[in-house]
């Protein structure tokens, strides 16, 4: 339970409450897309993280984290120099090796894009193996929206629910981009990552357009204390999300998710 | 260069209508274009009419005092625009404007609401299609509202 | 195949015991009378137990009673469990030198600092009760080694119950009263006809090693028969039971059964039942430092899933209402157990029963599901 030392070596404002920091540890920290961290501020306590780098360059570990709460204020007051404590990788991966072949469609919302990240660019990374990368984001509003440069580059189409002065791209909320992405749903997969009840509507509309529930994969958070499946925070059902997941089928989780305070 | 009919046939909300109800209505249909910011309707004018984007997008938004026009949503290709011209007071709530050069087909509301009320048939059917515009926009809303993405109140 | 030897030894003799454990260097640890309870606390003799006392149980309710004999087992389980040593409520996960620039150095972790440890008087319930949190802490893929070392050299001596207490259901969940395993050796208490001894049964060979160097005979016929006449003189006086048929199946069909509003009326979200419970295990890891700031603390905590904080993410907590924490609680014990660790997490010592301050009682909750059941079917 020892965490690792390590070191801030770049730190970027992304949003007004949420920091990206690029981490530097005693060794590389190899990870695959969709597994998480405990990160923690020596002294505060830990938290889960998605990584969120490039799991083909390791050489950073790369972690977007939003301020909510002691702990993750004190990662994110964290300045380049200072010392964090990490413990992982943790957790069950996006599928990007099964899902070779098909289309697929990325639907993220707020932070939830921060986990999807690595899935995005380990997918365009080997883009021959897979047909359309449909990457669909929505955010509260143009300034909470993340990483704005890669959307250009990803070609993401990127909807907020509440404009500000100037912008002049979509309005309304990300199921519309689902509606009307380009995909066949006979055989793409869906990854999706946001708050739950978006994840929700989401998987409803690429129902509604013939993505079966099957076919769609989602990122789960629940408390988290230990990360390890030993101290019973994170179940939600019979499952531990920590070990059990992040990731999950959607079709694990829904029966579960059904049921209100479960 | 495809026909009224043929674009008012392709247009996702009319799906299901039978070719008898799609002649109906675009024989109330022309063309429409916008430039760039050009205005497709303000709030408090008569609304007697609503169109189907071909192809660009359109804004809508409410003038607020002290502040920028809040946009509430941005349609895009094959969405309608415009349900004031259904009931009184026929007037448009919102403010819409193109965002960029916008074709679209302008449908005559006064047109279609006469033909309505001689052909029941149709009047349900153009009912039934502009419901369930209206319940999709409704849930989007609603989860606009929701601010599902913003900073949780504590409970 | 044969069951290995029984042994006796008279009641006289028993203090010999103590002296083959003092002479392994062991430090016993068993039932002793405190704060009018019966709890584990540091044996040094037989007239460290609780002699001829009894305990009164049922739902709420708890007593110590005098015996009319002397027996030295002669009661159930009380507030405690044996978990206190498997998953102390308080470990300190490591400390720590913290730097200005918040690196940690002079990591210290524990070291195993218990003393050899013999535990006697273990029923049979709370011995299934060690084997299942075995299972959760030292099955994880991640399992602390210090979990591992605190249970290496544990020597464990069971106590075959002569009689149930009023809350016991180890028959329903198939747990005992008699020990089968899991022990080094294993002792029934006998007082009939004026005579008072233990049977022993040896368990493993440090067991069998311990016996050899006591007083004691080889059991006959009759002294056997004592022994299996007070372990089902205990099996027939249960003081609750429980229909675990499809229990697991039974429990994920009524997630949403009125019966869970109807306890939720009654339970205060104390978190007794977790408290006393052999086989709750969830903890929770808090980092503390000093005034300075510069000596950090990592610590794992006793939880319970019945606080509101235990399920808070940012925005809230998922379980906000006391209906929705006894169903995770009941159900986890009950049923998700059996999908996260291949059985039912709960032994059947009644002592959730017994300590609840308004009585809940887990046995009658199910029951009550189970009659209801077909009159509020919902459709899943």
């Amino acid at each position: 339970m020892v965490p690792a030392a390590f070191r801030v070596a770049a730190r970027r404002r992304d949003t007004a409450d949420t920091w990206t920091l690029e981490l530097e540890g005693p060794r590389p920290l190899e990870f695959r897309p969709g597994q998480f961290t405990m990160l923690g501020a020596p002294g505060c306590g830990e938290v889960p993280i998605s990584i969120s780098g490039d799991p083909g360059d390791p050489s950073r570990l790369v972690h977007t984290v939003r301020a909510v709460g002691p702990a993750t204020a004190a990662i994110c007051a964290a300045e380049p120099g200072r010392v964090l404590g990490v413990r992982g990788p943790f957790g069950r991966a996006w599928p990007v090796e099964e899902i070779e072949g098909a289309d697929v469609v990325i639907a993220a919302g707020g932070i939830g894009l921060a986990p999807l990240r690595p899935a995005i660019v380990q997918l365009l990374a080997r883009r021959e193996r897979y047909g359309r990368i449909v990457v669909l984001y929505g955010g509260r509003d143009p300034d909470q929206l993340l990483y704005p440069g890669e959307l250009r580059a990803w070609e993401a189409a990127v909807t907020v629910d509440t404009a500000a002065p100037g912008w002049r791209g979509r309005v309304g909320v990300v199921t519309k981009l689902i509606d009307r992405a380009e995909f066949d749903p006979s055989s793409a997969v869906a990854l999706s990552c946001g708050p739950e009840v978006m994840m929700r509507f989401a998987v409803e509309a690429l129902r509604r357009r013939g993505l079966p529930a099957e076919r769609v994969y989602v990122s789960m958070e629940r408390n988290m204390q230990c990360g390890i499946g030993h101290c019973g925070h994170c179940q939600l059902g019979p499952t531990l999300i920590c070990r059990d997941g992040p990731v999950y089928a959607w079709e694990e989780v829904e029966p579960w998710l059904a049921i209100r305070e479960l | 260069m495809q026909s009224i009919a043929e674009l008012t046939a392709a247009t996702p909300a009319f799906a299901g209508l039978t070719s008898r109800h799609v002649e109906l209505i675009a024989d109330c249909g022309a063309t429409a274009r916008f430039a760039a910011d050009e205005a497709l309707f303000r709030a408090g004018e008569p609304a007697e009419r609503f169109y189907v984007i071909r192809h660009g997008s359109v804004t809508l938004e409410l003038a607020v005092p002290e502040h920028e026009p809040v946009t509430i949503e941005t349609l895009h290709d094959g969405e309608l625009v415009g349900w004031s011209w259904l009931f009184d007071p026929h007037r448009w709530m919102f403010d819409a404007h193109a965002l960029e050069a916008t074709s679209a087909i302008e449908f005559d509301g006064a047109c279609l609401r006469r033909k309505c009320e001689y052909d029941h048939e149709l009047g349900y059917q153009l009912m039934r299609c502009f419901a369930s515009v209206l319940i999709d926009r409704l849930q989007a809303t609603r989860l606009q509202v929701l601010d599902v993405y913003g900073r949780r109140r504590s409970g | 195949m044969s069951a290995p030897p029984l042994h006796v030894l008279e009641r006289g003799a028993f203090d010999g015991l103590f002296a083959a454990l003092s002479r392994r260097g062991y430090t016993v640890i068993g039932p002793r009378i405190a704060a009018g309870a019966i709890v584990y606390g540091e044996l040094h003799s037989a007239d460290d137990l609780p002699v001829g006392w009894t305990d009164d149980q049922d739902g709420g309710h708890y007593r110590l009673k005098r015996r009319d004999d002397e027996a030295l087992f002669g009661y159930a389980v009380g507030p405690q469990s044996w978990k206190q040593f498997q998953l102390p409520p308080d470990v300190r996960l490591f400390r720590a030198r913290r730097g200005g620039d918040g690196s940690l150095t002079e990591i210290e972790e524990p070291r195993r600092e218990a003393p050899r440890l013999a535990f006697l008087g273990v029923r049979s319930c709370e011995l299934h009760a060690m084997g299942i949190l075995d299972r959760v802490l030292l099955g994880n893929a991640h399992a602390d080694p210090a979990d591992r070392a605190r249970r290496e050299d544990v020597l464990v001596i069971a106590t075959n119950c002569g009689q149930a207490g009023g809350t016991c259901f180890c028959v329903s969940m198939g747990t005992g009263p008699k020990a089968k395993e899991g022990f080094d050796l294993a002792l029934t208490e006998v007082l009939e006809d004026g005579r008072h001894f233990f049977t022993l049964e040896s368990g493993s060979e440090a067991g069998a090693e311990i016996v050899a160097e006591l007083d004691a005979t080889a059991a006959g016929d009759g002294e056997a028969a004592g022994a299996d006449r007070a372990t089902a003189r205990a099996a027939a006086q249960m003081g609750r039971e429980m229909d675990v048929t499809d229990i697991r199946e039974l429990l994920y069909r009524n997630l949403e059964h009125p019966r869970w509003d109807d306890v939720a009326e009654r339970c205060l979200t104390c978190g007794n039942c977790t408290m006393v419970c052999p086989t709750c295990f969830c903890t929770t890891v808090e980092e503390v430092t000093d005034l300075s700031g510069e000596h950090v603390e990592r610590h794992q905590r006793w939880d319970s899933c019945f606080t509101v904080d235990y399920s808070r993410m940012h925005g809230g907590s998922v379980r906000r209402s006391a209906r929705s924490r006894y169903r995770q609680w009941m159900t986890h014990k009950l049923a998700t157990w059996f999908d996260q660790f291949g059985s039912s997490g709960c032994v059947g010592c009644g002592r959730c029963i017994t300590w609840c301050p308004v009585g809940i009682d887990l046995t009658e909750e199910v029951a009550a599901i189970r009659a209801t059941e077909e009159a509020h079917a919902v459709d899943r």
